[in-house]
């Protein structure tokens, strides 16, 4: 389902150094340092699983994710997902993925969640018997109702999460990107979120690569975890296997001396 | 329980036009809720158009005056009526937060074109702002007394006219408008794009000084730029400064200018979204 290798992307960032004098320098010649957010990356992904991508801040988690989403394009390599190369054929790949940012909304930010979702079905070009039948099981499933008449901009976190959720499959993708959904959100929240990835998985055969921090997401989720770190796969396989050497610490202090024995906490 | 079951219709998936006409929609919709600021809008209007009537009445009456009285009074009811359809400073404060925050490069998620998407969004809040505030200023100004007086056209044909010359107008307002949200994605300088853009194209169009006024060798460069066709055009149909016969050649230069600036918007829109890939994770 999803193919990549040797990806690789750097971004050019701007230098500024502090003081006067500096700044009136770079005002002439501005300094740029590059930055290899993806250094070679390569793995693949069969219909159905549930990977946990996972790799500490700035590994360039979120970066394959926007490549995968054809947000973003590569400086080299070869991305294909379901037969298409997202940046050269945006339009029809987005189309049939979903995808959530756990730190941006997808959903209008003052309209009522319900006008956000008709509208997507005109963007996504729903018919609407086929649209009336997803959207309410969805919004069923993550006990989405009570909110469909608020904006969003006057949820929670975790009740913007769960409208969050329902957006990005009201048009049936079998893929799904979630970055980081769980961030910020409550226990109650954090658990029903996971429920519903765990059902859609298991009852649509959903695939879903998942970000987080969260080492109880992963470890609720996912059954192969892929580790990212400076831009490399570092580790791909079972979460057990992973944290096998340092088990009886528990999974949040042993990722983070996995983190600090391969370098890259 | 789906509206399938003993419809009349066969399931129809929206067309190809659906997402950007939904964009508008909304936009429109959301816009029309803004009436606090169209009043303001307003107030502020009269009060321009009425310092803007004086000044250029002054010229008339001292016999420098290109326009005659009443068609001074029409022609600025007219640009104060529809202000936010032709000015590029009228902006979209939600589309100028995705784009300093990074967001907008999200909106690729969609399976929209990202360019016909802000386009469709902008025509929305630009037609929502001109509604609130396009009659009150015109039934007003038409009952002012001479010669402050708004006036209409004098046949229905020149109305017409004056009509599509507005929808031109607008149309090419948010083309060369969405240049500025563009250098705003550049430049992450919202302000900076709008002020280097605004004011020249309000120079340009005639919405400081009405184009008659200008020198006629100033005034011949302008009549072939984009800017014309964004205010001085549908003003002077409808104050019939301009008769419908004359009016062919602008209306083609205007047609031809928008089939430029759109295909150029979208390239350099690609352009900047491929220069400023967000860094992150």
């Amino acid at each position: 389902m999803i193919e990549i290798r040797e990806l690789r992307k750097s971004y050019r960032i701007r230098e500024r150094r502090a003081g006067p004098g500096a700044a009136l320098a770079s005002l002439v010649r501005p300094a740029w340092r590059e930055v290899e957010a993806l250094a070679g990356v390569s793995f693949s992904l069969s219909p159905g699983e549930i990977v946990g991508y996972i790799g500490p801040n700035g590994a360039g988690k979120s970066t394959t994710i926007k490549v995968m989403s054809g947000i973003l394009v590569p400086d080299s390599g070869v991305c294909v997902i379901k037969g298409r190369v997202p940046w050269k054929e945006r339009k029809a790949h987005v189309a049939g993925i979903g995808a959530v940012f756990g730190q941006r909304t997808q959903l209008w930010w003052d309209v009522p969640v319900a006008e956000s979702f008709e509208l997507l079905r005109a963007i996504y070009r729903i018919e609407r018997g086929t649209f009336r039948k997803r959207h309410d099981e969805l919004v069923e499933a993550l006990g989405a109702g009570g909110l469909l008449g608020s904006p969003a901009r006057s949820l929670s976190l975790g009740q913007r999460m769960r409208c969050e959720l329902v957006a990005s499959l009201l048009h049936g993708p079998d893929l799904l990107f979630l970055d980081e959904p769980t961030i910020g959100l409550d226990a109650v929240s954090k658990l029903a979120v996971r429920d519903f990835i765990a059902r859609e998985n298991r009852e649509r055969g959903l695939t879903v690569i998942l970000t987080t921090h969260d080492v109880h997401d992963i470890e609720a989720l996912a059954t192969r975890v892929i580790l990212i770190g400076r831009g490399s796969i570092l580790f791909d396989g079972g979460f057990s296997e992973l944290l096998a050497p340092h088990r009886e610490k528990g999974v949040e202090r042993a990722l983070a001396e996995l983190y600090g024995e391969l370098g890259i906490a | 329980m789906s509206a399938s079951g003993g419809g009349i219709a066969a399931p129809v998936r929206p067309g190809p036009l659906a997402p950007y006409l939904g964009l508008f929609r909304m936009r429109l919709v959301r816009g029309l809720a803004y009436r606090a600021a169209a009043a303001a809008g307003v107030a502020t209007q009269f009060f321009w158009g009425f310092i803007m009537i004086s000044v250029f009445q002054a010229f008339a009456r001292a016999g420098y005056s290109p326009l005659d009285p009443r068609e001074i009074a029409s022609y600025v009811w007219l640009q104060q009526a529809f202000l936010v359809l032709v000015v590029v400073w009228f902006r979209d404060a939600e589309l100028i937060r995705l784009i300093t925050t990074g967001d907008a490069a999200y909106e690729l998620v969609r399976p929209v074109d990202l360019y016909a998407q802000w386009y469709a969004r902008l025509l929305g809040g630009r037609l929502a702002g001109a509604a609130l505030r396009s009659l009150p200023i015109l039934l007003v100004a038409g009952l002012f007394p001479e010669p402050w007086r708004f006036h209409l056209p004098p046949d229905l044909a020149q109305a017409g006219l004056a009509f599509v010359a507005l929808a031109l107008a607008a149309a090419l307002t948010v083309a060369v408008s969405m240049f500025a949200y563009i250098l705003a994605l550049v430049t992450l300088q919202p302000y900076a794009a709008f002020i280097l853009l605004a004011p020249l194209a309000e120079f340009c169009s005639g919405l400081l000084v009405p184009l008659p006024f200008l020198p006629d060798a100033l005034r011949r460069v302008l009549e072939w730029l984009p800017f014309r066709a964004m205010l001085d055009l549908p003003a002077r149909l409808w104050s019939a400064s301009l008769p419908a016969s004359d009016s062919l050649r602008p209306f083609a230069l205007g047609l031809a200018w928008l089939l430029v600036l759109v295909p150029l918007g979208r390239a350099a829109l690609a352009a900047a979204l491929r220069a400023r890939d967000v860094p992150g994770g």
